[in-house]
């Protein structure tokens, strides 16, 4: 990859870490996440890759407020509050995925999702 | 019009219908079969009709009640009509007929004694005597027409009271059949007036007639027409094979109906419509009549049974009725009609009586000597026998001279001599078989001794009728001047006027009577115009006609008289046995003579074989024909058709299977079935893999978006 491209792109060397870096930084974490989604057997592995997509979420987020505010001379706080709230849904989606999972250990004796691939028993 | 005559007619009508109804419906329940009230209801309308014809007998008038209504509406202003007429003819008839219906009703009441079925006869009675009097009171065709039927009818029950024998139920079927043949010409006839004149009423004809309205070929038509059915219930030839065939009925029944009333009801329809005859059918008329009684006088002369002879003299002297009013005599054609009907009344109830006597013993060659053990019978069928003989004196001997007369008269103008000649030999025919049958009955040895030891004479209700009807064989003559005096065969405009002033007119008959009233001599000039023989013969005391009929009446009955005189011995000679048994003459040896000419007579001439062989083989052979065709032609359509049927439907089933089931309905099943199958192959349950879809899914649309908003793939 050429240095003048990335250059042109945000990334620099040189520059503070701009807003791109943060950006790519949770377009990877999406990535991840989602490849964890699609990859995994292990229902588990699935919950963990969904945490990764909204942590990206989240860094997304905070990045566009941090970066965002000083351009259009915003002072609310709605970026960590996004932050604060699908931390909060994480937790809920947590907790009811963990009681599907729970459930699909009964039924099946495993967690994997491969098996459970029938909506009736 | 006249108001106690016109009630007087209703109950006369009535009367007889009531207890008709009473003692059709309960006779059963009823004393003796309710023929106490049959008797005593038509004694009571004998009683009424006596009255209606003294009041007329004394009255100037021609006639006296003449009520119209609306029967039937047809259309604006237009109705067919009903009514009800009394004239001194009508008067007359229903003295006749309440007379003879009451004497056999009360005859009856011992002759049929024990039968089976007493009450239906007696009901059978009453209807008949309902449809003759319904017949006389009619004043328009239509009436006449459906009581006609109506008498028609009561015939065919009547002749076959005793329908168990097949011989009874074959005679009323013939008589039935035979005289609707009749009737069916009398239908065009009626169905012509109609057409042509609008109206069935008389006045309505007569008057039509006169204007010109019902003329030419037209009335040539109605008139035969009119006197088909007249022929068919006169018995005249050649319809005349049922009359003999019907003396299987009771023998009451055969005097009431078959002797004195219904068949009189053709002449009566004749001398009741005889201003509408042309002349051509008039002369029609007359040989009809004049060759029906030489004829059936002939085939009398052999006859064995009692009551064949009396019938087929019954049919000579309705012919003898039918030449009368064919040469136009009016009256001594409907005097005839009266006077043959009392003595012809007489002789079948005093035949009833030798019957019922002998132990329902029919051939004359069984009888013999009756006089001895039925006095009173002997003297009223011998009174009744020189009645109808034409023996001097008595009642037939007046009417018949007068036909007689009428023929001469017609002959000496217009020719026609053959009608002269077979009236005459059938006096001489008369009178020979009728002293024949009497002097085989009565006079001689006992022939079957068996039968005679137990003959005894009639019980009272028996010997009243005949009584009755033997002392009007003798004074019946008397009613000349009443029926001299009606004549109201004149003109149609004399009739015309007549039945107006009576109370119901038309305005075809009011022009008709103010056309003549404006003419000087109107009714002399209308006869004169048309040729009518009838208005000549009445045009005035010094016409032609009237000095014929002057001359001819003393020739006439001079001539009639030495006939029946010649005619009485000659019987005498042949079957008046002498003391030894033996008689003057052997009939059995002329018979053997004349072999071939008596087995003619004898089989009436086989005129019921060429009737057979004609009418019912053809009929017969037609029908096999028709069965035939039918068979293998329309049966073998109907066949082909209904294979059509199957096979069209074996097509369609196929296709059925094939196309419809096959291709539409299980093949679009079996398309979607496969792409069904087809399609959730997709379907694998595996959450990770949809999920890898839509995010591949999600990666095309973005990059699909990308390019339409920017057209390249940079970032």
């Amino acid at each position: 990859m050429n240095t003048t491209l990335l250059t042109s792109a945000g990334f620099s060397s040189t520059q503070p870490v701009g807003l791109l870096w943060y950006l790519t930084a949770a377009a990877i974490l999406f990535a991840l996440g989602l490849t964890a989604c699609m990859a995994r057997r292990n229902a588990i592995g699935i919950l963990i890759g969904l945490e990764l997509i909204l942590n990206a979420a989240i860094l997304n987020f905070m990045a566009f407020w941090r970066f965002g505010q000083s351009a259009t001379n915003d002072t609310s706080m709605a970026g960590p509050m996004m932050g604060i709230f699908i931390i909060v849904l994480a937790a809920c989606e947590a907790a009811v995925a963990l009681a599907i999972l729970l459930n699909l250990y009964f039924n099946f004796g495993s967690v994997e999702v491969d098996k459970a691939n029938r909506m009736r028993l | 019009m006249d108001h106690t005559m016109l009630k007087c007619g209703l109950a006369i009508f009535a009367l007889p219908l009531v207890s008709f109804v009473v003692l059709g419906l309960f006779n059963k329940r009823l004393p003796r079969r309710g023929d106490f009230i049959a008797t005593s209801v038509m004694g009571l309308a004998l009683g009424l009709s006596l009255y209606v014809f003294w009041r007329a007998w004394s009255d100037p008038r021609p006639v006296f009640v003449n009520l119209s209504f609306a029967w039937l509406p047809m259309e604006v202003n237009k109705a067919v009509l009903g009514g009800i007429l009394i004239d001194r003819l009508t008067a007359v008839m229903l003295v006749v007929v309440t007379l003879v219906s009451f004497l056999v009703h009360l005859f009856s009441t011992k002759y049929m004694e024990g039968d089976v079925r007493y009450g239906r006869y007696f009901a059978g009675l009453l209807l008949f005597t309902v449809s003759m009097l319904g017949l006389v009171l009619a004043n328009n065709l239509l009436y006449l027409y459906m009581f006609w039927e109506l008498v028609g009818l009561t015939s065919y029950i009547l002749i076959g009271h005793w329908f168990e024998k097949k011989s009874a139920s074959d005679a009323a079927i013939k008589a039935f059949i035979t005289t609707r043949l009749g009737d069916v010409g009398m239908f065009i006839g009626i169905m012509v007036c109609y057409l042509q004149v609008g109206s069935l009423q008389y006045g309505d004809l007569f008057a039509a007639v006169e204007q010109g309205g019902l003329s030419g070929a037209w009335r040539t038509i109605a008139g035969l027409g009119l006197f088909f059915g007249a022929m068919g219930k006169s018995a005249q030839f050649p319809l005349h094979v049922w009359l003999p065939d019907a003396m299987e009925g009771p023998t009451p029944v055969s005097a009431l109906i078959h002797a004195a009333t219904m068949v009189a009801a053709g002449v009566y329809l004749t001398g009741r419509l005889l201003p509408v005859f042309d002349p051509p059918t008039l002369l029609f008329i007359a040989y009809i009549g004049g060759f029906t009684a030489l004829f059936a006088a002939t085939i009398a002369l052999v006859q064995d049974d009692i009551k064949k002879v009396l019938a087929y003299s019954t049919v000579s002297q309705l012919g003898y009725m039918i030449l009368a009013l064919g040469v136009g005599g009016y009256v001594s054609g409907l005097f005839h009609l009266t006077t043959h009907a009392f003595f012809k009344a007489g002789l079948f109830l005093g035949a009833g009586a030798v019957i019922h006597a002998m132990h329902h013993e029919q051939s004359m060659s069984k009888y013999g000597g009756l006089r001895r053990k039925m006095p009173i019978t002997t003297v009223c069928y011998l009174l009744a026998t020189l009645a109808l003989a034409g023996f001097p004196g008595f009642s037939g001997f007046w009417s018949k001279d007068a036909i007689l007369a009428d023929v001469l008269a017609f002959a000496m103008l217009n020719g026609h001599w053959f009608l002269v000649v077979a009236g005459f030999s059938t006096v001489f025919l008369t009178a020979f078989y009728m002293f024949r049958q009497f002097f085989l009955t009565f006079t001689g040895k006992p022939r079957d001794h068996h039968a005679y030891d137990h003959a005894h004479e009639s019980p009272l209700p028996m010997l009243i009728p005949l009584i009755v009807l033997g002392t009007l064989a003798v004074v019946g003559g008397g009613m000349g001047g009443w029926f001299g005096a009606m004549n109201p065969a004149k003109s149609g405009v004399e009739q015309v006027r007549g039945l107006r002033e009576a109370g119901f007119t038309t305005p075809l008959m009011d022009s008709v009577v103010q056309q003549s009233h404006d003419a000087e001599t109107p009714h002399a000039a209308s006869s004169e115009a048309h040729g009518d023989p009838l208005g000549d013969a009445h045009a005035g005391e010094h016409s032609p006609e009237a000095e014929a009929r002057h001359k001819a009446h003393y020739m006439a009955m001079g001539l009639s008289t030495c006939l029946a005189l010649a005619g009485i011995l000659l019987g005498a000679a042949f079957y008046l046995q002498r003391k030894d048994g033996k008689t003057l003459l052997d009939p059995g040896r002329v018979a053997q003579r004349c072999s071939l000419a008596h087995r003619i007579l004898w089989n009436k001439y086989y005129l019921d074989e060429a009737y057979m062989a004609c009418f019912v083989m053809t009929t017969r052979a037609l029908a096999v024909i028709s069965a035939t065709f039918d068979r293998l032609i329309i049966d073998g359509i109907v066949n082909l058709a209904g294979w059509c049927g199957w096979a069209w439907s074996y097509l369609t089933e196929i296709f059925d299977r094939i196309v419809v089931d096959g291709w539409f309905v299980n093949g679009s099943a079996q398309t979607t079935a496969y792409m069904g199958r087809q399609v959730n192959q997709s379907q694998t349950g595996y959450v990770r893999q949809y999920l890898m879809l839509t995010v591949l899914g999600l990666l095309i649309i973005s990059s699909v978006c990308a390019y339409a908003f920017y057209g390249y793939w940079q970032p």
